[in-house]
């Protein structure tokens, strides 16, 4: 027995609502979800020479950074069960590291100083993902280098999967760690992403 | 295997449909604090939600308590009233156009006004609209009718634009 007839007056009671007021209400909304720390994760998504990037943030700090080629919209849902459903497009939250990204891509900045949250990795990862930054601007390590600096030369190995599974590319330099022959190796947003970070800081 | 999406989904899915709610329970202003109120108390919620639930029917359930909060407090009244108003209201006139249907609308009864928000506008079944304002289906039913049925015989233009479909 449903219903539903359009005629003028379901037309008028149903108009639609103008995107303007729709971003109105969800800068609203987000204010007040930040108000009520009630947003566990805030994103935006930028453009930069590799593309767009999806940046996501914690209250404690950035979580994600994720090459397009990662599919925005599925990492976003990976985030909402890892971390949390809370989840808004809240471009604030990420106004710094965004203008830092900038900076690094136009070769004004060589060292990332916000927050990091790496609750996405556990363990020997995290511990190898930790350490990735003291890998300086314009250098590399090898794999057995890296494994070398946390401590643990036999696990090249498990070095690799630190940096193919850092969930922080380019803030956190895995970008920087080569095979021992000088070849790249493997990275999340490709080789020529790879090759495209050491070319600039190279320069 | 169900999964939750990330909330700004839920909104982008639904807050249009939300906000029409509230502007046909409480006129234009009233409506985007309606819409706040209930977008946060969602967001709140979300994590418990069960992923088999019907997330329009629960955002238009909570938009619904939120509604007859703003309404109390306007009227400063214990309970909205169930009679036919005559006198203005004072809330706001939702959109541009048309301001005489809003007129119409706003002097519904409140079940009426609230059977056809959810029904014409959300599109809810009568089973959910009866879980939501109380009563059984057939009443639910039945207060929507009468309530476009009032809206249709008040209101002059509705009937000529009745003809053209999108």
């Amino acid at each position: 027995m449903s219903d539903i007839r359009p005629d003028g007056t379901t037309d008028i009671l149903s108009a639609p609502v103008d995107a303007e007021t729709m971003n109105r209400l969800h800068r609203r909304l987000v204010h007040q979800a930040e108000q009520e720390r009630l947003l566990d994760v805030a994103y935006t998504v930028v453009d930069s020479p590799l593309g767009r990037l999806l940046l996501a943030a914690t209250p404690r700090g950035l979580v994600r950074v994720a090459y397009a080629s990662e599919e925005h919209d599925q990492v976003l849902d990976t985030l909402a069960q890892q971390l949390s459903p809370r989840i808004l497009r809240a471009p604030q939250r990420l106004d710094v590291v965004a203008r830092e990204l900038e900076e690094y891509f136009a070769k004004h900045r060589q060292v990332f100083d916000v927050p990091l949250d790496l609750s996405l990795s556990h363990g020997f990862r995290q511990l190898v993902q930790q350490h990735l930054p003291e890998i300086g601007y314009g250098q590399t390590r090898s794999y057995r280098q890296v494994a070398e600096l946390v401590g643990n030369p036999n696990a090249v190995r498990a070095v690799g999967t630190a940096c193919a599974t850092n969930p922080l590319p380019v803030v956190i330099p895995c970008h920087r760690v080569l095979r021992a022959d000088g070849s790249l190796g493997g990275y999340i947003g490709g080789a020529a992403a790879k090759a495209t970070l050491l070319n600039l800081e190279a320069a | 295997m169900g999964m939750k999406p990330p909330f700004e989904k839920v909104v982008a899915d639904h807050g249009g449909t939300v906000l029409r709610v509230c502007r046909v329970l409480l006129g234009s202003h009233d409506a985007d604090d309606a819409w706040s109120e209930t977008f946060v108390s969602a967001l709140r919620a979300y994590p418990e939600l069960p992923e088999t639930a019907n997330v329009e029917a629960w955002l238009v359930t909570i938009a619904h308590r939120k509604a007859i909060d703003v309404l109390r407090a306007a009227t400063r009244g214990p309970l909205p009233t169930e009679q036919l108003s005559e006198a203005p209201t004072g809330l706001g006139v939702p959109g541009a156009g048309d301001p005489d249907l809003w007129q119409f609308v706003r002097r519904l009864p409140d079940r009426q006004r609230q059977a056809v928000a959810y029904h014409y506008v959300a599109g809810l079944p009568y089973a959910e609209i009866a879980e939501i304002i109380g009563g059984t289906v057939d009443a639910a039913r039945r207060a929507a009718a009468d309530g476009i049925k009032n809206l249709r015989n008040n209101y002059p233009g509705a009937n000529p634009r009745g003809d053209h479909h999108e």
